[in-house]
């Protein structure tokens, strides 16, 4: 992979960052911050040249990488997502978000979108399912790789501690874990609440592959994605900003981790992420 | 005859049910020897997961193993198991996943180890969620009908089992949940009993209808999701009173469903009495000393039933 793809990514981005204010906006409910510090992390995954082995005409087959969104409140970017690469959700089904009757459900649901690998929003549990997956790819010697991506919140989970035992008892080198690590949850930030803080030599000390990057940077995140090791898991400590993209957001992140901006922030945060493309950002 | 506890039916059942289902695959959450997950362990070794004491997480990857193809087992105390309901609600149900859940050692009849370890509200848990199919056999032979009916069934399903030794009740098919086994027939009482306790309620039954006056029909109430209604109705057709015996607390479980049934579609007024654990917890004690001390052998209920249907 090489500078000319992620300088195509990266001006891409921008649209996918609209799409969630625009979807978050039209249903005036959601969770813009971890869905925004997320954005490059999944498209990284799931863009034309991106690491994951995947196609909308996979779906029903196990001949393909498999993604868990296992913070599932941050799901309105991973429709966004799923969108921008072809998978049948138009532009114009992304904005039923939240609204009676749709498929885009305000936490993933496998059941009504196929699309989607496990129906989360109780924290935890994803991070789970994708190790299921792992040892069923294992067993099935089946050479494709399991990804999921869990919030700095979620990681006070004791189901995740589960995972952070059992995955490397159980050898599982074929699965990638990524810390959304963008410092907020809905009561305060993170250290505040209930500080999780060294991640990187909490997941070292139960033994998983663990790297540090920046997760807003298409080379690092790449770089960390493809770095596996034959039998340990590996964990992406991924920094991030809650609200990336816009800076009112930015400045403020505890506030904007589950509200949804009105007309005028609505329209603020359009213009600077229009902005930002032009600047390069 | 010899009594067979529904735990080992399973682990006989699964460990032969095994080579002809290739996908079926097991978890334990360290109780494979309580469980009988260890007869399935040690002829498929490579497809039987030790979890450890993680039933959370054994839930979830069950759930991802069913995403890839597998037909994963998962196996604990009904206590353990069902007490990890948010894992069950999400991760299972609502994904419709195709996880079978094993809970054993349900009810008091587990004896010395006491109410910790007892599955008493277990069924009426499991009942609460769309997708889940919930089942409790009354022998080996239903039990081993009921784990093959569940590797065929698309879905989820929750399995109830004993660690006591249950008497061989002939239960040799079941066909289709909703359908409960008429066990003996009778006249406008019916006894709906199950698992442990429907060896009891059958003995108690013939002989109140030696004495002539009353002659209680007997169901294996097998099932509680989903609900036939046409069976139901048959049994609102044909019964004025049911008492429904259960070795689970009286409220939400088996009593509870065919109350609720009962109360909402019957055609005329019927009175339906539940009769399992009353408002209180389990406690230690033998297998034997508790079912006296909750009502549950047969004199016992052929007591009460006289008293009650005067």
């Amino acid at each position: 992979m090489n500078q000319s793809v992620f300088n195509r990514w990266a001006s891409e981005t921008p649209k996918i960052r609209a799409n969630i204010i625009k979807m978050i906006h039209q249903c005036a409910s959601g969770h813009p911050g971890g869905s925004l510090s997320s954005v490059e992390i999944i498209y990284a995954l799931f863009a034309k040249d991106g690491v994951m082995k995947h196609s909308p005409s996979k779906v029903n087959t196990f001949d393909r990488d498999r993604f868990i969104l296992s913070k599932g409140h941050g799901v309105p970017a991973l429709y966004a997502i799923l969108h921008a690469v072809g998978y049948d959700i138009t532009e114009s089904e992304l904005m039923t978000l939240r609204h009676l009757g749709s498929r885009l459900q305000g936490h993933p649901d496998r059941v009504r979108l196929p699309y989607i690998e496990a129906s989360t929003g109780s924290l935890g549990q994803g991070a789970s399912i994708a190790q299921g997956i792992a040892m069923s790819y294992k067993l099935d010697k089946n050479p494709h790789r399991v990804y999921a991506l869990i919030g700095d919140g979620e990681m006070q989970e004791g189901q995740i501690w589960e995972v952070a035992s059992s995955a490397v008892h159980h050898k599982l080198g074929n699965f990638t874990l990524i810390l959304d690590y963008n410092k907020a949850q809905i009561d305060g930030t993170v250290k505040e609440v209930l500080n999780m803080d060294p991640p990187e030599k909490r997941w070292e000390a139960f033994g998983w592959n663990t790297l540090v990057i920046n997760g807003h940077k298409y080379e690092e995140i790449v770089q960390a994605l493809t770095t596996t090791h034959p039998e340990k898991p590996t964990m992406i400590i991924a920094h991030t900003i809650k609200g990336k993209g816009v800076s009112f957001m930015e400045s403020n992140i505890v506030g904007w981790h589950g509200s949804a901006p009105n007309d005028e922030q609505c329209k603020q945060a359009l213009q600077e992420i229009q902005q930002n493309q032009a600047i390069g950002l | 005859m010899g009594k067979t506890a529904s735990r080992k039916a399973f682990g006989e059942a699964l460990s032969e049910l095994g080579d002809k289902y290739k996908n079926v695959v097991c978890l334990d959450a360290d109780l494979s020897k309580s469980t009988m997950s260890i007869l399935f362990k040690n002829k498929f070794p490579d497809r039987f997961f030790e979890m450890g004491i993680q039933e959370a997480n054994m839930i979830g990857a069950a759930t991802g193993m069913s995403f890839s193809g597998k037909i994963p087992f998962i196996c604990s105390f009904a206590a353990f198991l069902t007490g990890r309901f948010d894992q069950i609600r999400i991760s299972i149900a609502y994904a419709n996943a195709n996880v079978k859940l094993i809970g054993t050692h349900c009810g008091v009849g587990i004896g010395e180890d006491g109410y910790s370890q007892m599955g008493l509200e277990d069924l009426s848990i499991m009942r609460t969620l769309p997708n889940m199919v919930v089942l409790q056999p009354a022998d080996a032979k239903e039990t081993k009908e009921m784990v093959e009916w569940s590797i065929n069934h698309v879905g989820p399903v929750y399995l109830r089992l004993t660690r006591q030794g249950l008497k061989d009740m002939n239960m040799d098919k079941f066909e289709r949940p909703g359908i409960f086994p008429e066990v003996k027939k009778g006249q406008k009482v019916a006894f709906m009993a199950c698992g442990g306790v429907l060896e009891y309620a059958l003995e108690a039954a013939h002989n109140i209808a030696k004495e002539g006056k009353i002659d209680p029909a007997v169901f294996n109430a097998n099932c509680l999701n989903p609900i036939d209604n046409a069976f139901m109705s048959m049994l609102a057709n044909n019964f004025d009173e049911f008492i429904v015996f259960e070795d689970h607390t009286i409220n939400g479980g088996t009593g509870g469903m065919i109350a609720e049934w009962m109360s909402e579609n019957a055609n005329r007024p019927k009175r339906v009495r539940r009769y399992g654990i009353r408002n209180i917890f389990g406690e230690s004690g033998t297998p034997e000393d508790l079912y006296k001390f909750h009502g549950f052998t047969a004199p016992d209920i052929e007591k009460f039933a006289k008293k009650y249907l005067l």
